[in-house]
């Protein structure tokens, strides 16, 4: 079956406050999708517009060639939906849970287990526990079996990863290329900028617009200024001082360098480094790099900032 | 080390619930003006020990100070010399951004006049003024986080406690986060922070990187690479964190 989602010109507001303006996404059948923005970007929006709980303004939604508003209630069937909030019941086991999930959607466990198989064998050993005791990792491994037990055709997770540990992200991401290789669309949202690299592509959304769609490497290689790391004995302080040097473009921490771009295309890597000795700096090394996905968010959304 | 005073002394802090242990045997110092950065998986017992440090919750065992005072008998006078912030609960949504300012002045015990002043310089250094009358629940999440942080050290506390401070906002505003951290340390505040991104990690002068309760490495970010041969404090804190025993 065609599993795929598409969005034309889709606008929603809030009163005053416009969540999503104007957008416009073609997601393929069997994409490992990313939605990548921070809080407030609309991200949430747009899911609960997917998933025919909220009405557009205007626009056009369709998954697998329905409509979202006409054909709400087939859609539904065609959905697997993890919200952000941990969404399930907490006074229930682990296993009425799920059972719960494929009554409500008129299946049964055992038709589906080669569906959730690979995760569920991770919750089994606590399958008479309360929802509500489990860990946060455990949780979310429950969330997702019950978001698949009725084997849908597009699988929406609203931030799984928010406020995980780094090691139970890879875990989760691991799970998903799983899933992916089933056959199933997954749209993905996270605020994590490095977890783009694991989607096939991904869109880029901030203050409700889409900034970019493409591939990772492909919206790495659209970055279009030169971009230097840089690193001396002293970062906080060589940051405030590149601040202050007259053909700064922008400076931003970034783990253990900085990365620094200027207004000039004739830019002298030996200047910048003068001037930093010259200002008391130790160790001062400076070197082109590739930009990564979070370089190129920053410089997208400071362009649409500027626009506005 | 930027300052040899001790700002936080931890000696063997246990913390039982039942036959858990959640905070085994933690020995460590934190230094005036320090940038601590706590970090550990979901789980690892971080919050369980920013309460006991913060004065919410009392240890099982072990000999610790605050800010000078005892977190078993000086609970109040060391909450007074304390700022703490989380994302989860930081201001009051339906107040406006002067009587969430108000307000915090109020319960740490500053007069109106101070209350007045330190309003308006917080405003005015945070480009901030024109918002003032505004109800917080109106602001963007970046311009909140900001406003809590800079509302959590409106005291000038000896110590300011920020529970994953930064999690969902935007790279732009996050690094603008950073720098108040920065300013706030310079000024001689010691800021002990939790985070998930673990770039934050490199910005931190020391860290403690805590599996199953314990605190299993606590160092520069220079020195815990060197220590664990890793390319970056991702690599590091993978190493620790995978070795976790943590069942449920």
């Amino acid at each position: 079956m065609d599993s795929h989602i598409s969005i034309e010109n889709l606008s929603k507001s809030y009163g005053e406050v416009l969540a999503l303006q104007g957008v416009s996404l073609e997601i393929k059948s069997g994409e490992l999708f990313g939605l990548i923005g921070p809080d407030g970007a609309g991200k949430t929006t747009l899911f609960r517009i997917l998933t025919t709980l909220l009405l557009p303004n205007t626009g056009n939604v369709s998954l697998c060639g329905y409509e979202v508003v006409k054909d709400y209630k087939y859609i539904r069937n065609l959905l697997g939906y993890m919200p952000g909030r941990f969404s399930l019941y907490q006074d229930l086991s682990v296993m009425e849970n799920l059972n719960f999930f494929a009554t409500v959607f008129n299946t049964r466990i055992e038709d589906n287990m080669d569906m959730i198989h690979d995760i569920w064998v991770q919750i089994e050993p606590f399958k008479d526990r309360l929802a509500g005791k489990l860990s946060g990792g455990m949780k979310q491994k429950l969330a997702l079996c019950c978001a698949l037990i009725h084997q849908p055709k597009i699988l929406l997770l609203d931030e799984p990863t928010t406020g995980v540990d780094a090691v139970s992200r890879s875990e989760f991401w691991q799970m998903l290329k799983g899933l992916k290789a089933k056959g199933i669309t997954i749209v993905v949202a996270t605020p994590y900028m490095d977890e783009a690299n694991l989607c096939e592509r991904v869109a880029l959304i901030q203050d409700g617009k889409i900034l970019q769609v493409d591939t990772p490497a492909g919206i790495v290689n659209q970055y279009e200024k030169d971009l230097y790391a840089i690193h001396t004995s002293d970062m906080y302080q060589a940051m405030l001082d590149i601040r202050e040097y007259p053909s700064v473009h922008s400076v931003f921490a970034f783990g253990q360098v900085l990365h620094y771009t200027d207004k000039r295309d004739a830019f002298e890597v030996a200047e910048l480094k003068e001037y930093l000795v010259n200002k008391g700096h130790e160790g001062v090394k400076i070197e082109k790099i590739q930009a990564v996905i979070e370089d190129c968010f920053m410089a997208l959304s400071q362009e649409n900032k500027l626009e506005q | 080390m930027k300052d040899e005073k001790q700002v936080i002394r931890v000696r063997n802090l246990f913390k039982k619930f039942g036959d858990f242990t959640a905070n085994h045997d933690l020995s460590f110092d934190v230094y005036k003006g320090e940038i601590f950065g706590f970090l550990g998986a979901n789980g690892a017992g971080k919050t369980t020990a920013i309460k006991i440090l913060s004065g919410l919750s009392y240890p099982t065992s072990g000999e610790i100070e605050v800010a000078g005072f005892d977190v078993y008998k000086q609970r109040e006078l060391l909450k007074r010399n304390i700022g703490y912030m989380s994302q989860k609960f930081s201001l009051y949504e339906d107040l406006t951004v002067y009587e969430n300012i108000r307000f915090y002045g109020g319960i740490y015990g500053l007069s109106r006049k101070e209350i007045k002043m330190k309003a308006d310089e917080l405003l005015t250094t945070l480009n901030l003024e024109h918002v003032r009358n505004k109800r917080i629940g109106e602001l963007p999440l970046g311009w909140k986080q900001k406003l809590a942080f800079s509302v959590a050290i409106l005291h000038n506390p000896d110590i300011v406690f920020l529970d994953e401070p930064t999690g969902g906002v935007d790279p732009v505003t996050r690094r603008q986060f950073w720098d108040l951290i920065y300013e706030a340390s310079r000024k001689g505040i010691t800021v002990f922070v939790t985070t998930h991104y673990m770039d934050e990690a490199e910005y931190c002068d020391r860290v403690s990187i805590m599996v199953d309760g314990k605190i299993e490495a606590l160092d520069t970010p220079s020195e815990l690479k060197k220590q664990f041969e890793a390319k970056d404090m991702d690599a590091v804190f993978l190493r620790l964190a995978r070795n976790s025993s943590y069942q449920e």
